[in-house]
């Protein structure tokens, strides 16, 4: 059992050790949905909805059921993902079909979000409990969060300025990316 | 679809299509475990065994799939692979295994894998998938061992752990820190838009001058 304050769970999750610019988790979307702040606050808010029903259903699963069979850690955590996201998606739909037309194709993209399964495979290693990890999910939700809409307000400022043709398109982005990076490297020494 | 050799198969996933500096996939392993060129030849062979692997599998039984649920059995297809590389590196790399931590079993979600599943491995027959996967797999391990080499040589000095520079060198810290990562990348990418203008450029200038001593 970890013995970690929750305070500080969620302050290194969040900008500290952050999912998409210190740990590389959630690129796709980092670079897929970064072009339009408001899209990206939605994709931002999809995540943080998926990492804390994931990691409630990841704490049951490492609870009661891998206890006997660690070796299925990895398939049982994908299926588990994969079907919670289209849980989601269908009760959505029944719910409020203006919010499912919004986050479109999005929300199913999230299954092969590489953050969602970092997030229960990191939250098994560090054998965190049931309060460790779902503040470890909103942590790390609200900075990826964070990080896509930092990145999208920088991308629409940048759209208007005169970039070198070879220039245009991912590579600026990951440029961008990295001096993001640099700047949140000056968190590290708060925990 | 357009009819290709099996030649082209192979060539066609190491630059053309190169799954990490072409088509931007699987970037998350690319940009992570990339601080040592040690650690990207490990993730490489992995990730190599998983896409080979699932490739034959997935080609093979691709007439027992029903359309509807492909996608879940791909994905339970590749997880289990990546349990297999999981085990097989930490009984035979452990140090390795534990630099890598949980990007081995992040494999999983590596989107590069899953579309050689949709795109090629559903469709070809299990020899062709095979040279597909293997072409995408040594592509995937070109950009890393670059990375990995670009990263290691500014960042530490060395190549593999043997020094390059002497003990004068200052090495470059930010290079192996996360920001390293998508610099790297980004200059590559920058490097490669530059080179495909050049070709575009001198192409250009060709067919002008054949449009001139034709008129």
């Amino acid at each position: 059992m970890s013995n970690q304050s929750l305070f500080s769970i969620f302050f290194s999750a969040m900008v500290v050790n952050n999912f998409t610019l210190a740990l590389f988790l959630g690129l796709c979307p980092f670079m897929g949905v970064s072009a339009r702040v408001e899209t990206a606050l939605r994709m931002g808010l999809a995540n943080i909805f998926v990492l804390v029903l994931t990691s409630i259903s990841a704490w049951f699963l490492n609870t009661y059921i891998l206890e006997t069979a660690p070796y299925l850690r990895i398939i049982s955590f994908i299926i588990v993902i994969a079907s919670l996201v289209q849980i989601v998606e269908m009760a959505i739909k029944r719910l409020s079909p203006t919010l499912f037309r919004q986050l479109g194709i999005y929300l199913p993209l999230i299954t092969t979000n590489c953050a969602i399964l970092g997030l229960a495979i990191f939250q098994t290693n560090r054998a965190y409990d049931f309060m460790q990890g779902l503040t470890f999910a909103i942590g790390a939700g609200l900075g990826l969060t964070l990080a896509l809409v930092l990145m999208a307000s920088i991308r629409e400022t940048v759209e208007f300025s005169d970039v070198p043709g070879i220039a245009r398109g991912t590579g600026l982005v990951l440029i961008i990316a990295g001096t993001l990076s640099m700047a949140f490297m000056g968190f590290a020494g708060l925990l | 679809m357009r009819h290709t050799t099996p030649s082209e198969d192979f060539i066609r996933g190491i630059w053309k299509e190169n799954p990490v500096l072409v088509q931007m996939l699987g970037l998350c392993p690319a940009l992570a475990v990339t601080n040592s060129v040690a650690n990207a030849l490990a993730m490489s062979a992995a990730t190599f065994f998983v896409i080979c692997c699932s490739s034959v599998l997935i080609s093979t039984c691709k007439r027992f799939i029903p359309h509807e649920v492909r996608i879940s059995a791909y994905i339970l297809v590749i997880a289990t692979f990546v349990t297999l590389a999981d085990m097989l590196l930490q009984a035979y790399a452990p140090a390795q295994h534990k630099e890598l931590g949980a990007f081995i079993a992040l494999i999983v979600v590596n989107c590069m894998i899953l579309g050689r599943q949709e795109a090629f491995s559903s469709k070809n027959t299990v020899f062709r998938s095979l040279l597909d996967a293997m072409g995408t797999g040594v592509g995937f391990t070109i950009a890393l061992v670059m990375m990995g080499g670009f990263r290691e040589i500014f960042g530490t000095g060395s190549f593999l752990g043997h020094s390059l520079f002497g003990p004068n060198f200052e090495p470059w810290v930010v290079m192996v820190l996360p920001a390293g990562g998508f610099l790297t990348l980004g200059f590559i990418l920058l490097a490669m838009g530059y080179i495909e203008k050049r070709k575009k450029m001198k192409a250009e200038t060709k067919a002008e001058k054949v449009a001139e001593v034709t008129s």
